[in-house]
């Protein structure tokens, strides 16, 4: 009786162990659909609601129920949307180029070379990507006025570059502190300049960071809104999400869903397909084989 | 090719003495090895002659010229880093030919440069790999390569084999040997913390401790006329057994060193008596650890396997003529 007991309690014990893994798993993928559909939802509806015309737009529906062209037509039609979106790739563009380049120098120095005030300058560094933008308006409209960049893409990529600094800076930094110091020792005995080591030995060695810190950039300078919107004031310089706030329909009262998803989703298409692109080349462990280990 | 003049170097980092006035003279075409415990200075030594440090006083000179203010390109060196430093994401030749490219050297020299190099370290398969793609053995021929192909006045090694495991660091310390054979003349510093390194391989030994020289020499010279207790206990293994006290006393000295291989193991008739603590058998010889009564047990080497069980009495003496003498200040008195 007692062995019979004690044989039928095993079976029931291993179940309930099963169920429960089962639950965690369950539970876990719901997690997981619920995150996704969060964040991919919008852009779902945005996809859905550029594809329908006329008053279909106002028909709350979740499957493609028509197809139709008229918005994206229509947003290519305006002359000035591709004003705005050339403006957009050079700003990100520029952007990107120059941060990199300015980053990438300044964390040679300030991860390899020895100076008094290095770990002050580095707070400092830190200290300014907290500030809020809107509390550096004011201040950077002045600059700008100051150096009559006023409604050129040279006033966004200035702006930009300032906010995106701190963090390329600081990223780069870490990575650089990284890389063992004897790779560089050996390019100076090899007669490299710190010019040379900075491009054709630690470059190479730095590309996944370079490609995550520049996507970054590149991604905030494209949906940067604020300073493009106060920077600005006609189309010659207008980027595309202030000139998409700007659209307007044909009376006053009439707001173009239809035209401003459609160029949404022009606008966000070239951000999936870079970091598309990018995801293959971030590999780590590239110093593998350098040194030791 | 180069004979280097070190006079009077020093190196402090910021109030830390770390090199305290350095004087040495290495001959053209030398083997020198710096040797010396963890924290003596060599490997500051080594990098203040390449210029990776500056030299806070004192004159470093090649061949009369001094180099103080000259950059490490500029010096005629080369060195080899202990963990290879090869560039990661270069090929075995391109991180061969990279300095000569520097230098603006023509193609064909530098392929004709390389190419021999790899051939004399057997590298010659893997010229088109990446460093990732090596074992360890095989990386830190690729890095001697990259210093050959320099063509360099002075090679500097700075422990090259301490990342090897045993029986590479055997092969590799033959293919250092051969390589000071086949390349004629070139002057080699080399640092190793590694007496047996040191004993094999060089030429002369400086045996650092503190940022100071304590003796500059042969190694047999090292090895048979230790200047000073420090350089009689660093060089030798199994380390050389010190005594102190009436054991000293008696040969008038404040401290005798004997070294294991002086030590005979007599039936009863010893200077010495005491018990066994352990042996080591080692095969071609053995390895007994005496308690005679000292502070620690006296190490006897002895030829053969015989077998000597834990708290068996023996009697030892040291071979006349082999008892190292120093005085208070560990100062050499001769041997008797």
């Amino acid at each position: 009786m007692t062995t019979q007991v004690v044989a039928g309690v095993q079976p029931v014990r291993v179940s309930s162990f099963d169920l429960w893994k089962l639950i965690k798993r369950v539970a876990f993928f719901l997690l997981v659909v619920f995150i996704v559909v969060v964040m991919v939802f919008p852009f779902y509806y945005a996809i859905l609601t550029s594809f329908k015309s006329g008053t279909d737009i106002y028909r709350v529906n979740y499957w493609p129920t028509s197809f139709a062209l008229d918005n994206y037509t229509q947003v290519f039609a305006n002359q000035g949307f591709l004003q705005n979106l050339s403006n957009s790739v050079i700003v990100a563009a520029l952007t990107v180029a120059l941060s990199l380049v300015l980053s990438v120098t300044a964390s040679y120095a300030l991860s390899r070379v020895n100076f008094r005030g290095r770990g002050l300058l580095l707070m400092t560094i830190l200290a300014v990507s907290m500030f809020p933008q809107v509390a550096v308006l004011a201040g950077l409209f002045e600059l700008i006025r100051f150096y009559n960049l006023f409604n050129s893409l040279w006033a966004l990529i200035f702006s930009y570059t300032i906010f995106s600094l701190p963090f390329t800076v600081w990223v780069l930094t870490t990575f650089m502190r990284d890389l063992p110091v004897e790779i560089e020792e050996a390019a100076i005995v090899d007669g490299a300049t710190p010019w040379i080591i900075i491009w054709r030995v630690f470059m190479p060695l730095l590309w996944p960071a370079l490609v995550t810190t520049g996507l970054l950039a590149f991604i905030a300078a494209w949906n940067e809104y604020l300073f493009a919107l106060t920077f600005t004031s006609d189309n010659s310089a207008r980027t595309v999400p202030v000139a998409i706030s700007l659209f307007s329909g044909i009376s006053q009262h009439e707001v173009p869903w239809g035209t401003i998803m459609a160029a949404s989703v022009l606008v966000t298409a070239p951000l999936v397909v870079l970091v598309l692109v990018f995801q293959r080349k971030i590999i780590s462990g590239l110093t593998a084989g350098g040194v030791k280990g | 090719m180069a004979e280097l003049q070190l006079t009077d170097i020093r190196k402090s980092f910021g109030a830390v003495d770390v090199i305290k006035g350095v004087t040495l003279t290495v001959k053209s075409g030398e083997f020198m090895v710096f040797v010396g415990p963890s924290g003596c200075g060599k490997s500051t030594l080594l990098r203040l002659i390449a210029g990776l440090e500056t030299i806070s006083a004192g004159a470093l000179s090649f061949d009369g010229q001094v180099v103080n203010n000259l950059a490490p390109s500029k010096r005629g060196i080369a060195m080899v880093f202990q963990s290879y430093a090869l560039y990661p994401h270069m090929t075995v030749y391109d991180n061969m030919a990279f300095g000569m490219q520097l230098a603006k050297a023509g193609k064909d020299q530098i392929r004709e440069r390389v190419e021999k190099a790899a051939e004399l370290l057997q590298i010659s398969p893997y010229l088109k790999r990446l460093p990732k793609q090596l074992s360890g053995g095989q990386r830190q021929r690729v890095a001697i390569g990259r210093a050959i192909v320099r063509d360099p006045k002075v090679f500097l090694f700075d422990e090259p084999l301490s990342n090897l495991d045993a029986a590479l660091r055997v092969a590799t310390r033959l293919e250092i040997a051969k390589l000071h054979h086949s390349m004629n003349g070139a002057t080699m510093i080399y640092v190793t913390h590694d007496q047996v390194e040191a004993m094999t391989l060089a030429d002369r030994i400086c045996v650092l401790r503190d940022g100071v020289i304590e003796q500059v020499g042969t190694p047999i010279e090292l090895y048979e006329r230790p200047q000073s207790l420090f350089v009689a206990g660093f060089i030798g293994s199994p380390k050389m057994n010190f005594l102190n006290g009436n054991f000293a006393g008696r040969y008038g000295a404040k401290t005798i060193g004997v070294r294991s291989e002086h030590l005979q193991i007599g039936a009863g008739e010893g200077t010495w008596t005491g018990k066994v603590v352990h042996s080591e058998n080692l095969g071609s010889d053995s390895y007994v650890y005496v308690d005679i009564g000292a502070q620690e047990p006296v190490i006897v080497r002895e030829d053969g396997t015989k077998k000597h069980q834990p708290d068996d009495p023996i009697a030892i003496r040291p071979l006349p003529g082999q008892v190292h003498r120093f005085d208070d200040a560990g100062q050499p008195m001769g041997r008797q």
